[in-house]
């Protein structure tokens, strides 16, 4: 399986029925597609609406529909728009149940760095710092490496983008929870060891004594 | 009452190096036809203060591609390479500002506010220079006012008298915007008779609109 859809299959879990749901532009987009069954979540996105879908076909596009993108998106029935300053509202009101976004850095803290590579990347923070100082869940879906370099370190070294603990880190290896006492291995990938996970981890890590196999679809009841 | 005003004369009342609040988010709630005008006549030096510069050939990202703005100040450029590539040259100097903060920033400054307390940024470069507030022991950035000369503003149907309804994701920072700039000048869609918009579906109540730009004869 892609890595990016195995991220997203276990990030879809973490979603209830009737959450408002943030997805940063990406990886964090493919989530919506691997919702379980009866599970039914609406999606704001940050320039002004509730109730986001894909568009129905291609000739649907419409200028004043849009994502944080900027492409032409569909809408629910149901669905609200509304303008900036209530968007953001939204999400640093505690109203957002959960975030998704993409990440450059986790460390031991749960502090996240995902919006500038000073001197090489500088695109601007939009609304990241909102959503993850606001939000009452933060989930990062990322690599577990880029170009084996491990993402999950000891102490971030790029700028952070808020020092607010996050949530659940999903990667391609692993599923890690940042805690009060450090981050903890909560799950492997299918054929992943803990083992591999530490050797791809600069941070440390608590390993309990079961490491279950990450979920990969909800569990029938 | 006499609101319409034209597309050339509207510009024409902006001089070189005003500072501009301009709707929109990436394009979308920009007005198209001020922007093309703005770079028709050449203005320079712009302080342009709006949620990102959208993409190259798209929205805010002429007047960049144009080099008529001296400063920008908004939450995201990463979609326009030749923002970046200014900022990097030094042709353009960028303030980046959280999008929410931006928000509340322009908000504040059209609602008669000294600033607002956000917990966003706070431990972070953003944070830099600026004071902190503890409120009930929670720590808050104080983030100034930001208020313009003008505000250009796109809506989807303005009334006669210059009352505006905006259309869905199009909204975004245009109505906090009509707040906050000392001349107002919108460009919609379509102008309709006082009473088609009904009260409810005004999103700028028409005392803030300084100038509406009217259609062109023959147009649509």
């Amino acid at each position: 399986m892609d890595e990016k859809e195995l991220i997203a299959k276990r990030v879809a879990l973490e979603l209830k029925d009737g959450d408002l749901a943030n997805l940063g532009i990406g990886l964090p987009t493919l989530v919506a597609r691997h919702l379980p069954a009866g599970v039914r979540v609406f999606f704001q996105s940050e320039n002004g609406i509730i109730g986001m879908q894909p568009l129905p076909e291609e000739g649907f596009a419409w200028s004043d529909l849009t994502d944080a993108g900027g492409s032409p998106i569909g809408a629910v029935p149901g669905a609200a728009a509304f303008d900036s300053a209530l968007s953001f509202g939204l999400i640093r009101g505690g109203h957002l149940d959960v975030t998704v976004l993409g990440g450059l850095q986790v460390d031991e803290e749960g502090h996240l760095a995902n919006w500038t590579v000073p001197g090489k990347m500088v695109p601007g923070m939009g609304g990241a710092m909102d959503l993850v100082t606001g939000a009452k869940r933060v989930i990062v879906a990322m690599t577990h490496t880029a170009k084996g370099a491990p993402k999950i370190v000891k102490r971030c070294t790029l700028p952070l983008t808020a020092v607010r603990r996050v949530s659940l880190v999903v990667t391609d290896l692993a599923v890690i929870e940042p805690t009060n006492g450090g981050l903890v291995l909560r799950e492997v990938a299918p054929g992943v060891t803990p083992e591999q996970v530490l050797n791809a981890t600069e941070a440390s890590l608590i390993i309990p004594t079961e490491v279950p196999t990450m979920r990969l679809a909800a569990s029938p009841t | 009452m006499k609101k319409v005003i034209g597309l050339a004369a509207a510009v024409e009342m902006i001089p070189d190096g005003a500072a501009l609040m301009i709707g929109g988010f990436m394009g979308a709630g920009t007005p198209p036809r001020l922007i093309d005008e703005l770079v028709r006549q050449g203005r320079r030096d712009l302080t342009v203060i709006a949620n990102d510069t959208a993409r190259p050939g798209v929205g805010i990202g002429k007047l960049v591609a144009a080099k008529l703005v001296h400063r920008m100040i908004t939450s995201h450029i990463g979609t326009n390479p030749e923002t970046q590539r200014q900022m990097i040259a030094g042709e353009i100097e960028v303030e980046l500002v959280p999008q929410g903060t931006l928000a509340e920033r322009i908000r504040a400054a059209g609602f008669g506010l000294g600033g607002v307390l956000t917990p966003t940024g706070v431990g972070t470069t953003v944070a830099e220079g600026k004071k902190t507030v503890t409120v009930n022991g929670n720590v808050f950035l104080l983030e100034l006012p930001l208020n313009a000369d003008f505000a250009l503003i796109n809506a989807k149907r303005a009334d006669y008298y210059g009352n505006l309804e905006y259309s869905l994701t199009a909204r975004n920072f245009n109505p906090a915007m009509a707040m906050a700039a000392a001349t107002v000048i919108a460009e919609a869609e379509d102008i309709v008779p006082v009473g088609v918009i009904s009260p409810d579906a005004v999103g700028t109540p028409h005392v803030l609109v300084s100038h509406l730009i009217g259609k062109e004869r023959g147009h649509g």
